[in-house]
């Protein structure tokens, strides 16, 4: 489908690298505090101030991202606690029993999945008409894919994690299919549990299948897998039924980018291009060179830009500066592209 | 007759109010993760939460006692992760687990520590009569986790494992029973020669105790040549896991015999969904008939993994399970 839909109104260059997110931003202090007054129950915050509260901060963060000029917004997912978590709250079958360790004192509500899943009310549809009535640019929507809702919960109900997984497939493509309706035209996928299990690609290659089943042609999905060795999951993600695969790579200096080069990498790629474990934002010189290593992969036209993974856990300020530098730096590349300066690798030599 | 002993692998979660206490004391970065140098503070939470467990152990019933391994923020890692010679860098993939431990680099000699000796004896002090079982992980999965920039050789490097990790059991006081964890025998099996090596490693290990050695393998079933190896080393038993693959451990068995003590998990120590005490009792019963050649004086009924991945309810519900079931089992087989 056409990345063309997300070139903003007056582009100044000929090409066009999309820039965008993965998803989660810091939050504002204050909403930090707005939760824990919400979630006391002596606090004085009722429902109707806590979403209030999450209006204000979306609405701040998707113009955050504006103004850095990314050409694809997120609300920064100002309303979502943890991924899994999030949507096991919403989903028909799924209980919590607890925390549980992830590594030394850091613990996860890892929910069980006690009978079927079943489709409720919907997940994500308030939280994008909401950032897409707020923002001018095209709005990214992350959602946790099913192999990672199946993977990363107990399995109390299913015979085995790829019958939950397609079970949780449906649901997926039930609340893509009322994003869609409501105005979606991207949609990004995140499973990284593939990561953990890439013998399990062939799950997520079925439960894709069932997601992306009647979606119209200019809807683009995107799969984000990280911290993962790619080589066991490429090059059969490339039968994956997506329009872009978003990787992780600059957090290991791009030592796994000549993963992508042999077979011939035919999806459009998403290229981390900043560390979003390093609390410092690169230079503008720096992520330019980190975005013409995607140009090794691929055509200008089939290259999006984005920090690496979420950016929640760094200082907001320097959140801001990366994403800040990354669009500079992607704005610079495509006037010297434009202008003939830079060597772009096989993939456009062969045009 | 078969003595029917209900026990666990350990490791267990902590209890919540202990989750978030320790993390307020320790912080939650890797940097504050146990050393082996704790405060009086941090070391008296532990001391609490070593009973607390105890007392779980306890009232459920087991026939064996651990001391939880609270302390293990590393999981298996932990015994290097604290020593002296090693060096703590970044957070890696815990098998194929969502969980992150501590890559240990060892750098120096691996000389005596005495850190799992303490954290047992301050089980000891709890009730100095309870039927005390210690666990360590296997030295062939200590090795696979860490890195070595010290010893050079990877034989020698599990060698100097193993005698670290002999010392350690040395200096144990009275256990009954030492559960020595091996997952990664069946993860990453040892290739030709290297079998024959983990064997003798293990034996190095179990060679420093008078208690009943069992070497716990999980996640899968042993390779034919691995398992025939395996039962060279003097040990008292070989734990095999029913939950994730009972019929190649049924064939290991059966093709190649085994202990006369045996431990079995069966119950799944990664998933919430508690086993009825009567599915539990069922399951040993029809393991005992499958293996109509063998005839076990000891059967250790376990999880067949560590605890830690479990909420502390159904942590303290699966503990209960496998008392009753054991118990059931026991009436069963009379």
């Amino acid at each position: 489908m056409s990345r063309e839909q997300f070139r903003p109104a007056g582009h100044p260059n000929e090409h066009f690298i999309l820039t965008t997110v993965v998803g989660s931003y810091p939050k504002p202090k204050w909403l930090d505090r707005v939760r824990e007054l919400h979630d006391d129950p002596e606090g004085d915050f009722d429902d109707g101030e806590w979403e209030e509260a999450t209006d204000d901060a979306a609405r701040i963060i998707t113009h955050e991202h504006e103004r850095a000029g990314l050409d694809a917004v997120v609300d920064g997912e100002m309303r979502r606690n943890e991924m899994v978590e999030f949507f096991a709250d919403r989903i028909e079958g799924y209980e919590f029993n607890g925390p549980v360790k992830v590594w030394g004192h850091n613990y996860f509500d890892k929910p069980s999945v006690v009978s079927d899943v079943e489709y409720d009310d919907s997940w994500l549809v308030s939280e994008f008409e909401f950032t897409d009535g707020v923002a001018d640019r095209p709005v990214k929507v992350p959602i946790t894919g099913p192999y990672t809702l199946a993977s990363w919960s107990f399995n109390e109900a299913y015979d085995d994690d790829r019958e939950l997984a397609l079970a949780l497939a449906d649901l997926v493509n039930e609340e893509i299919q009322k994003l869609v309706d409501a105005g979606a035209r991207y949609i990004q996928i995140d499973e990284p549990a593939l990561a953990t299990t890439p013998d399990d690609h062939a799950i997520v290659g079925e439960a894709l299948d069932r997601i992306v089943a009647d979606l119209p042609e200019e809807v683009r999905i995107g799969l984000h897998v990280c911290y993962g060795d790619y080589s066991r999951i490429y090059p059969e993600i490339l039968e994956f039924p997506i329009d872009e695969f978003d990787v992780e790579l600059a957090n290991g200096d791009y030592e796994q980018l000549d993963v992508f080069k042999e077979p011939e990498f035919d999806l459009d790629l998403a290229l981390g291009v900043t560390d979003v474990h390093v609390a410092e934002v690169e230079s503008v010189a720096e992520i330019k060179a980190n975005i013409q290593k995607g140009l090794e992969i691929v055509p200008p036209e089939r290259l999006t830009v984005s920090p690496d993974c979420g950016v929640k856990l760094l200082p907001r300020d320097v959140a801001y500066g990366k994403m800040e530098n990354m669009v500079t730096a992607a704005r610079e590349v495509e006037r010297e592209l434009d202008a003939g300066e830079i060597e772009v690798g096989a993939a456009v030599a062969d045009d | 007759m078969t003595e029917f002993v209900a026990t666990t692998p350990g490791v267990f979660p902590l209890p919540d109010w202990a989750k978030d206490q320790l993390g307020s004391l320790k912080g939650h970065q890797k940097e504050d993760l146990v050393d082996g140098s704790e405060g009086t503070e941090i070391t008296d939470v532990y001391d609490e939460t070593r009973a607390t467990v105890a007392d779980w152990q306890a009232t459920a019933g087991l026939d064996r006692v651990v001391e939880g391994q609270l302390r293990w923020d590393d999981m298996l890692a932990h015994p290097l992760c604290v020593h002296d010679a090693v060096e703590t860098r970044g957070i890696v993939r815990y098998y194929d687990n969502n969980n992150f431990y501590r890559e240990p680099v060892v750098s120096g000699e691996l000389t005596f520590d005495g850190d799992l000796a303490d954290d047992l004896d301050a089980l000891g002090e709890i009730d100095p009569d309870a039927p005390t079982q210690a666990a360590v992980p296997g030295p062939y999965s200590l090795s696979e986790l860490a890195t070595d920039e010290f010893y050079g050789d990877e034989g020698e490097f599990l060698d100097a494992i193993a005698n670290f990790l002999a010392g350690e059991v040395r200096a144990f006081s009275d256990v009954e029973t030492v559960f020595v964890l091996e997952p990664s025998l069946v993860t990453n099996p040892p290739g030709d020669g290297e079998d024959e090596r983990a064997s003798e490693a293990i034996d190095r290990v179990a060679d420093a105790t008078d208690a009943d050695v069992v070497v716990q393998t999980y996640w899968g079933a042993l390779t034919e040549k691995v398992h025939a190896h395996l039962l060279d080393a003097d040990i008292d038993a070989v734990g095999y896991d029913f939950v994730t693959n009972h019929e190649d451990n049924l064939y290991n068995i059966n093709e190649y015999g085994t202990k006369e003590e045996v431990a079995f998990g069966l119950a799944d120590g990664q998933n919430t969904l508690v086993e009825e005490p009567e599915k539990i009792a069922e399951r040993v019963a029809w393991v005992d008939e499958q293996t109509p050649g063998a005839e076990f004086e000891t059967m250790y009924i376990t999880t067949n993994t560590e605890l830690f991945y479990l909420p502390v309810s159904r942590c303290i519900e699966k503990l209960e399970a496998l008392a009753a079931g054991a118990a059931r089992a026991a009436e069963v087989a009379q």
